[in-house]
C-alpha cells in the first residue's frame, strides 16, 4: 500500500466519502483512546504501580545472578566492525581539554566516601594493578548491540586498595562529561550495588579493541558492567564515591538517565 | 447421537448442558470455557495489547532489526524503518531485504500535531503515543511480568484440568491431510460445524491456540528475556538457542506479527460464526449449539 498515491478525480465518489468518514470516525476514535493511555502514562499513582516491576525484576536477577556467573565472552572475529560512540563524544570542560592535551599524564582517579584509605590514582598505576582483558557485547537501551574488546582493571581491586568502611552500599561514578548541559545538573553519573561492583567482569578500561580507550568512549577510564545495558558504563570516569545512598545526588534515582526517567537496575 | 467425526469422540468439551426449549432440537447452551480459561483469555488480551504498543514504542527508539551476535547502525539491518528528509518533508521507507517500500503516513514518517514526523511506528500505534522510551519500557517490563504470571497460571491450570489434552490436542484422525484439507475448504467457504460437532474445537483451532499458547507467547517470554544482559550472563544458552541478541530481537519483532496476524484472523473467525456466541461463552462461558433433531 502506498499512501503517497492519490488519485486525482474531479468528484468524490460515495467510496472515497464513506472511507473519509470512517477515516475520521476512527481517527476520533483512537486519539480519546490515545489520549487515555497517555494520561494514564502521566498519572503519579500509576507510575508508581508500574515502577514496582522494577523492584521485581532487580529482586529475581539479583537471585538468579548471585552467583556471579560471567557475561559471554566473544572471540576476536566477533567483533563489530564499527563500534558506534554514543551520548557525549568530547567533554567540553577546559579542565578536561587540559588533560587531553597532557595525554592524561596529570588524570587522577579519586576515590573516596565511606573507603578507609580514600584513593588519588594515576593511569600509570591503575595500569600498573592486574588488567583484564575481556571482549564483551554492549547492549544499548535503544536496542542495538555492539562488541567491542576492553582491557581494564577489575573495580574490585581498586575499591580493595581503598578499603570498604562498613554500611557501603553503592559504588558511584562521577564523570567529566555535561551531557544534560545545564551547570552540574547535567554532569554524568551513575552508581551501581556491590554485587555488580565486585563482579570479576566490572572493569575500569583505559584500553578499547587494543588501542587506547578513545575520547569518543570515554578516555581516558570508562566503567564496563557486563550484565547492564550501556547507560550504565559510565564514560570519563574521574571520581569514585563509595556510599550507603545516592538519592542525596542531583535527581536522587542514582544516574543520569535514572533521574530522566530510566530504571537505576539495567539489567533488561 | 451422530456427527460427522467420531474419532473426535475422544477430545470432548465439558459436556454440561443447560436446556432451554423442546427436547428434540433446538437450541442449547453447554458449558464451552472453564473459569480458568475465560480469566487468562482477558489478562491474555489486555496484556497483549499493552504489550505491543509498548512494544512498538521501544522499537521506534532503533526502528533496525539485525540477525547475529551484535548490530548497530553501521551494520546491515534486515528490515529498517527509515525517516528521510527531502524537500523540507519528512518521508517514510521501509527495507525489508532487497525491497525497498515507500510508507509515508503510517511508517517512518506519520502525523503528529498536525506534521509529519519522523518516526517508526505512527502515533495511534505506540504508548504512549509521543516518544519516551523510559515511559514505554516501564510500561513494556510491567505488563510483561503480569503476562508471564498469567501465562504460568494457565498452562498450569490447563494440565492439572486436563485442558490441554481434552481440548486441544487433536486426534491423529484429525491430523490426517484429508481432514485438515476439508476443514481448510470449510473455512475458506465459513461453513463452521454445527450441532454436536460444535461442542469442541476443530481441528484448525486447536492447532492455531497450541501453536499461540505453546509456541508462540513463550517464544515472546525467550526471545525478549534473551534480549536482558543480566540474564544472558546466567544462561548463555539463551544466546547459543537464538543466534545472538540482535536475533532474538528480529525474532520477538516477528514473533508479535505472527501473533497480530493470528488476531486478526481470530477476530475475523469471532465475527462470522457468531459473535455475541462466542463474546458470552468467553464471558459466562455458556455456548450455545443448534441441535439436530435428535440430539441426547
Amino acid at each position: 500500500m502506498n499512501p503517497n498515491v492519490r488519485f486525482r478525480s474531479g468528484r468524490t465518489t460515495p467510496f472515497q466519502a464513506r472511507r473519509r468518514w470512517l477515516t475520521a470516525f476512527a481517527a476520533g476514535a483512537g486519539s480519546i483512546a490515545l489520549a487515555g493511555c497517555d494520561k494514564a502514562v502521566n498519572n503519579a499513582r500509576i507510575d508508581a504501580t508500574l515502577r514496582s516491576a522494577e523492584k521485581l525484576t532487580y529482586a529475581s536477577q539479583r537471585l538468579i545472578l548471585a552467583h556471579q556467573p560471567l557475561a559471554k565472552e566473544y572471540g576476536e572475529r566477533d567483533l563489530s566492525p564499527v563500534f558506534r560512540p554514543n551520548g557525549s563524544m568530547m567533554p567540553s570542560s577546559p579542565e578536561y581539554a587540559r588533560l587531553l592535551q597532557g595525554g592524561f599524564a596529570d588524570f587522577r582517579l579519586q576515590v573516596h566516601g565511606l573507603v578507609q584509605r580514600p584513593q588519588s590514582l594515576s593511569l600509570a598505576q591503575l595500569k600498573a594493578m592486574r588488567p583484564r582483558t575481556q571482549i564483551t557485547r554492549h547492549d544499548c537501551v535503544e536496542g542495538w548491540s555492539a562488541i567491542g574488546k576492553w582491557q581494564g582493571v577489575p573495580l574490585s581491586q581498586v575499591l580493595d586498595l581503598a578499603g570498604l568502611k562498613p554500611g557501603a552500599r553503592y559504588v558511584i561514578f562521577h564523570c567529566a562529561d555535561n551531557l544534560g548541559g545545564d551547570g552540574d545538573a547535567g554532569l554524568y553519573y551513575e552508581s551501581v550495588d556491590l554485587l555488580d561492583a565486585y563482579h570479576p567482569q566490572t572493569l575500569l578500561a583505559y584500553g578499547m579493541n587494543g588501542k587506547d580507550l578513545p575520547v569518543a568512549h570515554g578516555a581516558p577510564l570508562r566503567l564496563r558492567v557486563e550484565r547492564q545495558l550501556g547507560y550504565k558504563q559510565a564514560k570519563y570516569v574521574t571520581r569514585i564515591e563509595v556510599a550507603d545512598s545516592f538519592s542525596p545526588l542531583n535527581g536522587g534515582h542514582g544516574g543520569f538517565w535514572e533521574d530522566r526517567g530510566y530504571e537505576w537496575y539495567a539489567g533488561i | 447421537m451422530s456427527h460427522a467425526l467420531p474419532a473426535m469422540t475422544t477430545a470432548r468439551m465439558p459436556s454440561r448442558s443447560f436446556r432451554r426449549g423442546p427436547r428434540a432440537g433446538g437450541r442449547v447452551l453447554v458449558a464451552r470455557h472453564s473459569a480458568l480459561v475465560r480469566v487468562t483469555h482477558w489478562i491474555n488480551v489486555f496484556c497483549f495489547s499493552l504489550l505491543l504498543m509498548t512494544g512498538a514504542q521501544i522499537f521506534n527508539a532503533h526502528p533496525r532489526l539485525y540477525w547475529g551476535q551484535y548490530g548497530a547502525d553501521n551494520d546491515p539491518a534486515w528490515l529498517s524503518v527509515d525517516s528521510l528528509r527531502s524537500a523540507g518533508q519528512w518521508r517514510g521507507v521501509v527495507r525489508l531485504g532487497p525491497l525497498t517500500i515507500e510508507s509515508t503516513g503510517l511508517l517512518g514518517a506519520s502525523r503528529e500535531n498536525g506534521a509529519l514526523a519522523p518516526r517508526g511506528f505512527p502515533a495511534w500505534l505506540t504508548i504512549p503515543s509521543y516518544q519516551d522510551l523510559a515511559a514505554g519500557r516501564r510500561w513494556h517490563f510491567f505488563f510483561a511480568w503480569l503476562f508471564a504470571i498469567n501465562g504460568a497460571v494457565y498452562l498450569l491450570g490447563g494440565l492439572v484440568q486436563r485442558h490441554f489434552r481434552r481440548d486441544l490436542l487433536p486426534t491423529r484422525a484429525e491430523l490426517a491431510p484429508s481432514h485438515l484439507a476439508q476443514e481448510v475448504v470449510d473455512h475458506a467457504k465459513l461453513h463452521f460445524p454445527r450441532g454436536e460437532a460444535a461442542r469442541r474445537y476443530n481441528v484448525l483451532q486447536k492447532l492455531a491456540y497450541l501453536g499461540v499458547a505453546f509456541v508462540l507467547l513463550p517464544m515472546m517470554v525467550l526471545t525478549g528475556l534473551t534480549m536482558s544482559p543480566g540474564l544472558d550472563s546466567a544462561f548463555h544458552v539463551l544466546l547459543d538457542v537464538f543466534g545472538g541478541r540482535p536475533s532474538a530481537r528480529s525474532l520477538h519483532f516477528i514473533c508479535a506479527s505472527l501473533l497480530v496476524a493470528f488476531v486478526v484472523v481470530h477476530l475475523v473467525m469471532v465475527l462470522v460464526s457468531g459473535v455475541w456466541n462466542n463474546l458470552r461463552s468467553m464471558i459466562t462461558g455458556r455456548y450455545a449449539i443448534e441441535t439436530e433433531g435428535d440430539a441426547q
